[in-house]
């Protein structure tokens, strides 16, 4: 049995049950292990990388040493805990000064960074651990007519130097996935641009601008729902509806669900065990489309 | 601004000698960056290429003081595209770390600061979740390494930075 580190970060356990609720299920019904580790904290995103990068590669190479020493590669669901890890880890196999320096510290809580591991998204055990033509056979429930607006999120993809995962122009993965499902990946205007969710909190105005010309795009083309992977995209999506309906006096109704939400609809899971009430804006109307009710 | 008499050089320097400063100066100012740029396409606020421009004229006190360097949402758009490899969000990271270090921090980022230090993760958990997590037969989360994260937070001189509120909630 292929077996991972799961790394669930910050917001998931905090805030999205919905989202390590369809995760987990979906990665056992296709067997796929998920072991948590002990001793894990924050992988040090974006709002620590601006406070001291330096001290933020350190945390990043702490978790993953806990993964080294577990002898187990690492998945994550955010995309964020994506970005990272893996930047952290390549870097640091690839940089011989800075590793020394990182491991200087690291020396302190008994910890050497070895760069034996590899650091993966959870689409990426998709693809290559349980492989497209076996997820296609596994899925019972086709998710048939579901117009699909993806958005991975700005950090599984960029930088791409260092990440690694697909095309960061073209890229095929996410929808290639998407439409393993039954569903239907539609193309939308600026689909490879950013949430603006990392803007919140400082300047909200500008982020809550670009959100909206987000879900905007998606609606014009005809989307269901937007997917995303990212529980900050998702947050700063689906709450910010509410806060678009207040701010601009505009209702989208637009959907925002975790890709991991319609796989596992798609494998045959109960809809009453993946926590759906955690929505903000109610995803009845997909429901309605693939043919499962909420009772 | 008078306290400050560097020339552009000796900022270009420190710029360079900071994590994720080292690509700065191959800068040319064409402004792919600025125009594929999803924060400059909504406000007038912000433009990626001036920033780097300001900087590399030496303007520090203007660049580290303006609310400019704080409006970049990392999305690494730019970086993407930049016909020089300037790594601009990473620049843009070693201009707030330099910022930082003279106690220009935003709230929002004490804020993060704090709670990191404290918790050893962003977001605190919520009681109401940790139990809702048995309810919907999520296993238990095991514990945050929190003395580690301080430890690593003490030996990098992160939990001396100039910033409010940090301290004293360490304990
Ligand atoms: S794209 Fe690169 S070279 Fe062009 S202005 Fe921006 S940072 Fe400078
Ligand atoms: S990384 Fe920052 S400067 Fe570059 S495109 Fe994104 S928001 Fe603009």
């Amino acid at each position: 049995m292929t077996s991972y580190a799961l790394f669930l970060g910050c917001t998931i356990p905090a805030r999205q049950p919905h989202y390590e609720l369809s995760a987990r299920k979906a990665m056992a019904k296709l067997g796929v292990e998920l072991v948590d580790l002990e001793g894990v904290t924050c992988c040090a995103p974006p709002p620590v990388q601006s406070i001291d990068l330096e001290t933020s590669l350190i945390v990043a190479a702490y978790n993953i040493c806990l993964a080294e020493e577990a002898d187990l590669n690492i998945v994550t669901l955010c995309t964020g805990c994506f970005e990272s890890l893996a930047v952290a880890n390549n870097i640091l196999k690839e940089n011989v000064m800075l590793r020394t320096r990182v491991n200087g510290v690291l020396s302190c809580l008994g910890k050497e960074f070895k760069g034996k591991k590899e650091v993966r998204h959870y689409l990426q055990v998709l693809l290559n651990d349980v492989g497209l033509n076996y997820l296609r056979r596994s899925v019972v429930k086709p998710l048939k007519s579901l117009r699909v607006a993806a958005f991975s999120g700005c950090h599984l993809l960029r930088p791409s130097k260092l990440l690694r995962f697909d095309d960061p122009e073209r890229p095929r993965i996410f929808d290639t996935l998407i439409e393993a499902l039954g569903a239907e990946s539609v193309w939308y205007r600026n689909k490879l641009k950013c949430c603006g969710g990392l803007l919140r909190g400082y300047a909200d105005d500008v982020a809550l601008a670009i959100a909206r010309d987000k879900i905007v795009n998606a609606a014009h083309a005809g989307a269901d729902c937007i997917a995303t992977l990212c529980p900050f995209c998702f947050l700063t999506l689906d709450l910010g509806q509410v806060l678009i309906k207040s701010t601009y006096k505009e209702e989208y109704d637009m959907p925002i669900i975790h890709y991991t939400e319609l796989l596992s609809l798609s494998l045959g899971i109960d809809p009453k065990e993946l926590a759906l009430e955690f929505h903000k804006v109610k995803i009845d109307k997909v429901l309605d489309k693939i043919g499962l009710n909420l009772p | 601004m008078a306290a400050q008499e560097r020339t552009s050089s000796d900022f270009t320097v420190e710029i360079k000698q900071t994590l994720g400063g080292e690509s700065i100066t191959r800068c040319y100012q064409c402004g792919t960056c600025a125009s594929s740029c999803p924060v400059a396409k909504m406000t007038d606020r912000y433009n990626p290429r001036e920033v780097i421009r300001l900087a590399l004229l030496g303007q520090r006190e203007n660049v580290l003081g303006s609310d400019t360097i704080w409006l970049c949402a990392s999305c690494y758009q730019c970086q993407e595209r930049c016909p020089q490899e300037v790594e601009i969000a990473d620049v843009i990271y070693a201009l707030r770390n330099i910022a930082i270090r003279e106690g220009k921090v935003p709230k929002i980022y004490a804020e993060f600061a704090a709670t990191l230090t404290r918790d050893g993760r962003l977001v605190s958990m919520s009681k109401f979740l940790e139990k809702k997590r048995i309810e919907y037969g999520l296993p238990p989360l095991k514990p945050t390494g929190v003395e580690a994260i301080r430890k690593i937070l003490s030996a990098t001189g992160f939990d001396k930075l100039p910033i409010s509120g940090m301290k004293g909630e360490s304990t």
